[in-house]
């Protein structure tokens, strides 16, 4: 098995606003993101981060996707660290989640054109992969209409294809069935399955069992931005269904900190 | 410098051809035309009476002498009695007659006493008008004006200027070039900045707050070439808009100044002139958009960012009003490096044929560095999380 991505010990903190210190009844300045994380994903597998909300997968992605910078630690893609060159970190992976959004005034057809250039698609490429992906997912018939005027799944997919535009090797997907219908979602999760045949590796954070449990390989339990169990699906669920194992782990983490 | 075109050409695309945003960029141009053609048609209107116009008036004891001077001109008059004259003030007032002209009687022998007598009171002559009809204050204006010729020709001592000769030797050109340097610094810097301020808070505080801009920032692309695509397009879309404005004023302007427009003319100043005019535009839009773009970039929101940018748009009219202010651009080359100051002076030599290239090229290097930093602060702006993030 090939490494394709290390988080090495990944800590993020971010300052408590006054108000916020007031709403939640604490004079902690700080609140702990992201606490000495570290995993390790393997090249053509699909990884899961598997947590409640607020347990700081979205934060952890961030800081893969290069939007944030960790306080400490640091990430491995393919190679390049995230700190020290970001933009080639950025060339090699896909970054999909529901924050993202896509500007509305444009037209499927523009924005897949518009992103190919800022990952220096060559056009020929470009339209080829174009072709694939509207085809794939239903854009084709609406490639023309401005995004604003499009469904909430459609836009989904839309970002989707936008989001590998330039063929990446890795792709982090947060939450990415998120507010989506049963139909969209399948598409959204078949096409993952699609993409680990393809070879490609698949980084995904939510907090459903069930997807987790029929996509991943391996899984990661994040609580409190603190990595509980990190191995392969099977050794993490040890006989028994994902969900049941979560609180088990869950409620032997909160025993830890008492 | 690829990045740096397909930012640019986006830009563009968004601004230009959204019919609601360039909508919002050429109204204003629109607006002003018609609210100044509307301003000056209203005003002359009211200053104006109808050149066809006979005003009425009536007189008691109308004296010989003036009864003459009456008669050369156009002016119709109508010879009524004493006990009609409350009839005739409260008709002044319902504006059915135009003027009341009351002569003392004997007119003529009273104030020829001031020849002979040595204790003289001058005699009385009473106008009722009402000033609030445009007729009678016209008409009223008028016969002041003909007695007063008539008073100052039976005692004449001395005229001054009586002749037809051109006794100011300011030239034609100086004078409208002496009008344009005190109105166009501080109409060119306002709407060159409103310009700004339509524009820009919408590309960079809107894409942030509605989440398009860190969907740009996860691909290669590199945070200066943002900047500079964005900077670069704004300015463009920024000149579109003043321009606009410009154009509205300028069109509007022969309604808006009446006679005095028609002396007015244009071609008195040399295509190097304009060229230079160009030069300091451009430098100062640039940096006009770089300093609204850090604005719109700390800013949540687009509302936010509009509400940063008005205190600076005070600073840029007081700056354009200290163009009023100064006939004279100065020569003190320093005073070209206080950014937008240096715009005032430049437009104001430029405009006044006192062109000081030096200060022109000080003040295009100045606007030049400053956009260089700003390109440069909002690289480091777009890489920060909590510029981005914030909420």
């Amino acid at each position: 098995m090939t490494e394709i991505l290390i988080a090495d010990n990944i800590s993020k903190t971010f300052k408590l606003s006054a108000k916020q210190r007031k709403l939640e009844h604490t004079d902690t300045r700080v609140r702990v993101a992201v606490d000495n994380l570290s995993f390790t994903a393997y090249k053509g597998e699909i990884f899961g981060l598997l947590g409640p909300n607020g347990a700081g997968k979205t934060t952890t992605l961030r800081i893969l996707a290069t939007l944030i910078k960790p306080d400490s630690g640091d990430v491995n893609i393919n190679g390049t660290s995230v700190l020290k060159d970001p933009e080639l970190a950025r060339k090699e992976i896909g970054f999909l989640t529901s924050e993202l959004k896509l500007e509305e005034f444009f037209t499927p057809n523009y924005l897949f054109n518009f992103f190919s250039d800022l990952h220096q698609v060559p056009q020929d490429v470009r339209e080829e992969r174009k072709k694939y992906l509207f085809e794939k997912f239903g854009i084709d018939k609406f490639a023309e209409v401005k995004v604003a005027n499009l469904s909430t799944g459609m836009k989904q997919k839309i970002s989707l294809a936008i989001s590998i535009v330039h063929d990446p090797d890795i792709i982090i997907f947060d939450e990415p069935t998120n507010g989506l219908d049963v139909l969209t979602a399948k598409v959204v999760t078949d096409f993952i399955l699609e993409l680990k045949e393809q070879g490609k590796s698949i980084i995904v954070s939510s907090h459903i069992f069930s997807l987790i449990e029929k996509i991943c390989d391996r899984v990661g339990i994040i609580v409190d931005g603190k990595m509980m169990m990190c191995d392969t699906l099977e050794k993490v669920m040890d006989g028994k269904s994902l969900e049941d194992r979560f609180f088990e782990i869950y409620e032997e983490g909160q025993g830890d900190e008492k | 410098m690829k990045g740096v075109l397909t930012i640019f050409k986006k830009e563009l695309i968004r601004f230009l051809s959204d019919r609601r945003l360039m909508v919002g960029i050429l109204i204003p141009g629109i607006v002003i035309y018609i609210m100044y053609s509307f301003a000056g048609t209203a005003l002359s209107d009211l200053a104006g009476v109808d050149e066809d116009y006979v005003p009425t008036i009536q007189v008691v004891n109308l004296s010989e002498s003036i009864g003459s001077i009456f008669e050369s001109t156009e002016l119709e008059i109508e010879n009524i009695e004493s006990d009609e004259i409350e009839t005739a003030k409260s008709e002044i007032t319902e504006k059915n007659l135009d003027l009341l002209i009351v002569f003392p009687e004997n007119f003529d022998e009273s104030f020829m006493a001031y020849f002979t007598e040595a204790e003289f009171t001058a005699p009385n002559i009473e106008i009722y008008y009402n000033s609030a009809s445009t007729e009678s204050q016209s008409a009223y204006m008028t016969v002041t004006a003909l007695l007063d010729a008539y008073e100052s020709q039976i005692a004449n001592v001395f005229d001054i200027n009586n002749s037809e000769n051109t006794y100011d030797m300011a030239t034609e050109t100086d004078s409208i070039a002496m009008v344009l340097a005190m109105i166009l610094p501080l109409m060119l810097m306002t709407m060159l900045y409103s310009g700004c301020s339509a524009v820009v808070p919408e590309s960079i505080a809107g894409e942030k707050e509605r989440g398009t801009f860190a969907t740009m920032l996860v691909t290669p692309i590199k945070r200066r070439d943002i900047a500079i695509g964005k900077l670069l397009a704004l300015a463009i879309i920024a000149m579109i808009s003043a321009a606009s404005s410009t154009l509205g004023t300028i069109l509007s302007l022969p309604k808006m100044m009446g006679e005095v427009y028609d002396d007015m003319n244009m071609n008195i100043y040399s295509v190097q002139d304009y060229l230079m005019l160009a030069v300091v535009m451009v430098s100062t839009v640039l940096l006009l958009v770089g300093i609204v773009s850090l604005i719109s970039a700390f800013a949540k929101t687009t509302k936010e960012a509009q509400s940063y940018s008005t205190p600076v748009m005070m600073i840029v009219m007081v700056l354009g009003l200290s163009g009023m202010l100064e006939s004279t651009a100065s020569q003190n080359l320093t005073a070209y490096l206080i950014p937008l100051y240096n715009s005032v002076q430049c437009m104001l030599g430029i405009f006044s044929f006192e062109t000081f290239p030096s200060g022109v090229a000080v003040t295009v290097a100045t606007n030049g560095v400053l956009t260089i930093l700003c390109v440069f602060i909002l690289a480091r702006m777009f890489n920060s999380e909590k510029v981005i993030f914030s909420r």
